[in-house]
């Protein structure tokens, strides 16, 4: 039942994005507080905006997110702005929308993101599967595993710390900060560019790495060790076969699924955690800019990324989601039954 | 007693998870009695940036707290902030998890889609909207660790649930509802008590998430800022920039106190998967 299987997953998509957004409705409203009049009194008081501007600022946003009309029609208003990906504008450096910032700070982001997340995986999927194999020796096991253990309960800024002080600041290895070397501008087909960018993300993907790729490795360790165990193992062993071909063809394909759903309910971990890394960082990207809209209380760049970042993750679910069944054909498309 | 140390013998990852948290507490809470808990651990205690030595020996920061008096003391409040959490993420998680998996129907389908919506939405982005949106709450320990609770519910709810469903079937469970027993009464004192390390288990595990969250949400400076959690300790040495002016000793101690709590946590939590699922026993 492929159909029914996508049709469930969508909706699901769909609910837990919808969750989100009326989280994000219902907050605010909560507070019995205007955030808008606030903040634009202040900016009035404190940065001399002039308050016929923040007039205009102020009816803008009426206009945008039918303020000034009952409860339910905000609501609809606000779900469909939403779903065009319309978040309003930043309220600190207010000319500028918030997914005009998204996109320019979330360019600097996604790039070393993806890299760290695939760099993670591969790599800890490999450590794992020769530390569960049984030929490996056991003093190897011995001396990894403990600072597995220790780094995969760790967060990942905590690693960013230790990172930054040794390797930056320490032995002035890598910058101790920001996304590209503040000479030069951003310019994604210049190869100067691209290295810059590159050295400056080698801290950042190593701290995702060392955190995420820790986890798998022990997560993928244990399957190892429980598909040793299975009677097909045991019976290709008895087969004769060699090792390695026991290795590759019996143990490794048949630990590696649940590694990859393992990926798909990681994947939030890690992109928020990278976010707080980001801060430690300094590193200008989407993480960072959370954290800056949240000391400034620019509450629509602040709600935007969030829901941005929930979004994005809810797609990568999905699509790992989508692909999961097609590389296990066991999988049963249905639903599952207690 | 003799049967517990005889256990731990067996299983030395419990064993040290065990001492580590229990080191930890006797440090915050032996460790009151021998610092200023009064002044010493908020700003301008004393001199700025000392480094650990005789008088201070855990140094002092920045702004002249001492860094002692803080570890002492922000071990305690985020061990609580993780506890506050646990317990009631652990509280909800029980009685959903149970009311879905021993009623099931209706309450199951209902239940575990919430579990499902609410884990597909990633819990920290909803907490540092909830923080910052109430941010003229004064977030103490109490308030830090209800709103962490608020994500730390859905994961032990999913897994009581699931042990829940597969322990329902068992003989045990039948004979208890031949002898007449109440449903409210089995579960009570048929499933409870057989889930007890199981419970323990996932109550670590939500301690560890708490304070994994709580963490989080102070390292991007939300909270009470006079606190001195660890996390907290942690935005001070980023705002401060504590490398750039070389203060090692600040950022190695709520490092070092951190990755010892929550090391601790795991080990314990793995410690106890071995007891409540016995066939993880055999591949150790």
């Amino acid at each position: 039942m492929t159909l029914q299987y996508f049709l469930r997953r969508v909706v699901f998509l769909f609910l837990v994005i919808w969750t989100a957004a009326t989280i994000n409705f219902v907050l605010p409203h909560m507070t019995g507080r205007d955030p808008i009049k606030e903040m634009l009194m202040q900016q009035i008081a404190s940065q001399g905006r002039k308050p016929a501007e923040a007039q205009t600022i102020m009816n803008l946003y009426n206009r945008l997110f039918a303020l000034d009309k009952p409860l339910w029609q905000q609501y609809i208003t606000y779900i469909t702005n939403v779903a065009q990906f319309n978040f309003g504008f930043s309220m600190q450096q207010y000319p500028r929308t918030v997914m005009e910032i998204i996109i320019a700070r979330g360019r600097m982001t996604m790039p070393f993101l993806v890299v760290a997340i695939a760099i993670a995986f591969v790599g800890g999927v490999w450590l794992g599967a020769i530390l569960g194999w049984n030929k490996t020796p056991r003093w190897f096991s011995n001396i990894i595993i403990p600072p597995l253990m220790v780094f995969s309960s760790v967060p990942q800024y905590l690693v960013a710390l230790v990172l930054i002080y040794f390797a930056a600041f320490r032995w002035r290895l890598f910058p101790l900060g920001d996304p590209y070397d503040k000479f030069l501008t951003e310019n994604w087909g210049d190869p100067k560019f691209l290295a810059s960018y590159a050295y400056h993300a080698v801290l950042p993907i190593m701290c995702i790495v060392l955190v995420e790729a820790s986890g798998w490795a022990l997560g993928m360790r244990a399957m190892m060790v429980t598909v040793e165990g299975e009677d097909y193992t045991t019976f290709a062993e008895a087969k004769g076969l060699k090792p390695t071909r026991i290795f590759f063809r019996y143990l490794l394909r048949n630990a590696l699924l649940p590694s990859l759903t393992g990926l798909a309910i990681r994947l939030g971990t890690i992109i928020t955690g990278s976010a707080v890394a980001e801060n430690y960082f300094n590193y200008n990207g989407l993480g960072s800019t959370l954290g800056t809209a949240i000391s400034t209380f620019d509450y629509f760049l602040l709600y935007g990324i969030v829901l941005f970042m929930v979004v994005g993750i809810a797609f990568a679910t999905f699509i790992m989601d989508m692909v999961y069944p097609l590389l296990d054909p066991r999988i049963s498309y249905r639903a599952q039954r207690g | 007693m003799r049967g517990f140390l005889s256990y731990v013998k067996r299983n030395p990852a419990f064993g040290a998870g065990f001492a580590i948290l229990i080191f930890l507490i006797l440090f915050s809470t032996v460790g009151q009695l021998f610092v200023d808990t009064q002044k010493g651990p908020y700003a301008l205690a004393t001199m700025p940036n000392l480094p650990p030595g005789p008088g201070h020996i855990f140094g002092t920061d920045r702004q002249g707290r001492d860094l002692l008096a803080v570890m002492v003391v922000g071990t305690g409040l985020t061990l609580e902030v993780g506890a506050i959490a646990g317990a009631i993420g652990l509280g909800i998680g029980i009685v959903m998890g149970f009311v879905s998996g021993y009623y099931g129907g209706i309450f199951d389908t209902i239940i575990t889609s919430m579990i499902d919506v609410w884990m597909s939405i990633p819990g920290f982005l909803i907490l540092v909207l909830i923080a910052s949106t109430f941010r003229n709450i004064r977030l103490g320990v109490l308030e830090m660790g209800l709103i962490v609770s608020i994500v730390s519910w859905a994961g032990p709810a999913r897994a009581i649930r699931a042990q829940v469903l597969s322990m329902r079937e068992r003989p045990f469970v039948m004979m208890a509802k031949l002898g007449g027993m109440g449903s409210l009464e089995i579960v009570m004192k048929e499933l409870v008590p057989n889930l007890l390390p199981f419970l323990v288990m996932s109550l670590s595990q939500s301690i560890y998430g708490g304070i994994m969250a709580s963490l989080g949400l102070e390292g991007l400076g939300i909270g009470d800022r006079r606190n001195p959690t660890m996390g907290m300790t942690l935005f001070y040495v980023n705002y401060y920039s504590a490398f750039l002016v070389g203060l090692w000793w600040w950022i190695i101690e709520p490092v070092a106190v951190i990755v010892l709590t929550l090391t601790s946590l795991v080990l314990i939590s793995f410690g106890l998967d071995e007891i409540a699922n016995p066939r993880t026993r055999r591949g150790l």
